[in-house]
């Protein structure tokens, strides 16, 4: 039976491990490439790799972070964070990743997942989305809205055709964050993820707001999540990924429990 | 030398990787001859079996591929490299390689069941094949796809896993091993797969 993933996100600037809450008041907490080990020992399913790099340098800053990982660990991870054109993804697969995830660059221009499909495949193109509640109106039926630039801008578009909009053109994946519940560690967004998932087939990464074991269970039963992304809970030593998976499999959530 | 056969299916450069943090430093090439130079082959990829097939026939991979399966050196095949070994594909209707007889299916659709198969699975290890063997019963390995091999034999399936039906998910016949799931990204388990097929004579 297919293991419910867990999956580390490590937000990275400047080649340093950071952590802010709601994308505001960052600090750095550590080596990214010490931490991805690290993790990969303590059996992370995949790791996610989100680069918020604002100086002009990010690209190379990023891509020698991915090398060093890649050399590193023997699991699949994902690199987000301006990704914007083909090159930006053919140079960061070229360099071990084996996802990219678009997210602003998609909701601007959605012929970068198409593309991005056929020439690398499906299953290497991540369909990022940042996600705010709103009151439910016509042109955002469900309720909820893609947002970019960390939540400061509203696009206009609803989540749940974005989602299956993102599938029809070609996406393997879907990482579903929850501005609201973002760095607040009270739960996942649980209407939103169940929402997403149950309206496409392929797999819903739910992120934004775990700081319990309890909320990894919620949002992989209740949620529907196919995976849960989690960063504070672990990056500070509160919980381990070896805890929290035991957790879930006492729960009888299916978890992958030998590395 | 260890042959990686790059046919632009996909990013082969986490199986170099791993092979070379196992000590080997692989040859990555898409000609022909280098692959009849090889002692021992690797056949990653991913992506679609039509134009996998069709890339491989317009650079003469494909009869390079039957001469080293032919003359009995070890071949491992990945993820698509496992699918397009067998004599057809129902992805794109594709007629394939031919060296393990049998064909590659789609899935089944169902209800609530996400398609492409994608994570962490159990493969229940039947045999007793060198490549497989001495890995724990509760170990799990990283799939990504859509369709699955199914080889004519049931003595040519080396492992079985479940999703919606229990499908092939390790085959194997002659000199030729092949995986649907990624050895190469899953973890230490993966990484002792590889090291076994790169100590593998080829016979079973």
């Amino acid at each position: 039976m297919l293991s419910k993933r867990i999956i580390p996100c490590l937000d990275v600037r400047d080649g340093k491990t950071t952590k802010g809450i709601k994308f505001a008041g960052n600090i750095d907490i550590g080596d990214p490439v010490a931490m991805a080990r690290q993790y990969y020992e303590d059996g992370a399913d995949e790791i996610v790799f989100y680069d918020i790099t604002a100086s002009s340098d990010r690209r190379n800053i990023m891509i020698d972070v991915v090398r060093r990982v890649a050399r590193e660990i023997f699991i699949p991870f994902s690199v987000g964070g301006g990704i914007r054109t083909l090159e930006d993804m053919r140079e960061v697969l070229l360099a071990g990743a084996e996802k990219v995830s678009v997210n602003t660059a998609a909701v601007q221009n959605p012929g970068i997942i198409a593309e991005g499909a056929r020439v690398f495949g499906s299953q290497c193109i991540v369909l990022g989305m940042d996600v705010k509640k709103v009151e439910p109106s016509a042109q955002i039926p469900s309720g909820y809205e893609m947002v970019i630039h960390g939540g400061r801008t509203a696009m206009g578009i609803d989540a749940l055709w974005w989602a299956r909009e993102g599938e029809r053109l070609g996406a393997g994946e879907i990482c579903l964050n929850s501005i609201d519940a973002d760095g607040t560690q009270a739960g996942y967004e649980l209407t939103l993820t169940r929402m997403v998932s149950e309206a496409v087939s392929i797999p819903v990464i739910a992120s934004g707001g775990a700081g319990h074991p309890e909320h990894l269970a919620e949002v992989l039963t209740e949620g529907r999540a196919d995976a849960a992304l989690i960063a504070s809970m672990i990056h500070y030593g509160t919980y381990t990924i070896k805890g929290i998976k035991e957790y879930l499999d006492q729960k009888r959530i299916p978890m992958r429990l030998t590395w | 030398m260890v042959v990686v056969i790059d046919y632009q299916a996909g990013n082969i450069t986490s199986v170099v990787r791993s092979l070379r943090a196992l000590g080997v430093e692989s040859t990555v090439t898409e000609s022909p001859e280098v692959v009849l130079g090889a002692r021992r082959v690797v056949f990653p990829g991913v992506g679609a079996a039509g134009v996998a097939m069709a890339i491989l026939k317009s650079r003469g991979l494909d009869q390079a591929l039957r001469e080293v399966f032919n003359r009995g050196n070890p071949i491992l095949g990945i993820c698509l490299g496992a699918q397009i070994v067998l004599d057809h594909s129902e992805e794109n209707d594709t007629p394939c390689l031919g060296l393990i007889p049998g064909r590659t299916r789609a899935l089944p659709r169902t209800p609530g069941l996400k398609i492409p198969h994608m994570g962490w699975n159990g493969v229940d290890f039947g045999g007793s094949h060198p490549v497989f063997a001495g890995l724990p019963a509760t170990a799990e390995y990283y799939f990504v796809h859509s369709f699955y091999p199914d080889p004519a034999e049931t003595s040519m399936v080396m492992g079985t896993t479940e999703h919606g039906i229990r499908f092939p998910s390790a085959i194997g016949w002659r000199n030729l091993v092949a995986t649907q799931f990624h050895p190469e990204k899953s973890g230490r388990f993966g990484l002792d797969i590889l090291k076994n097929f790169l100590a593998w004579d080829g016979v079973c």
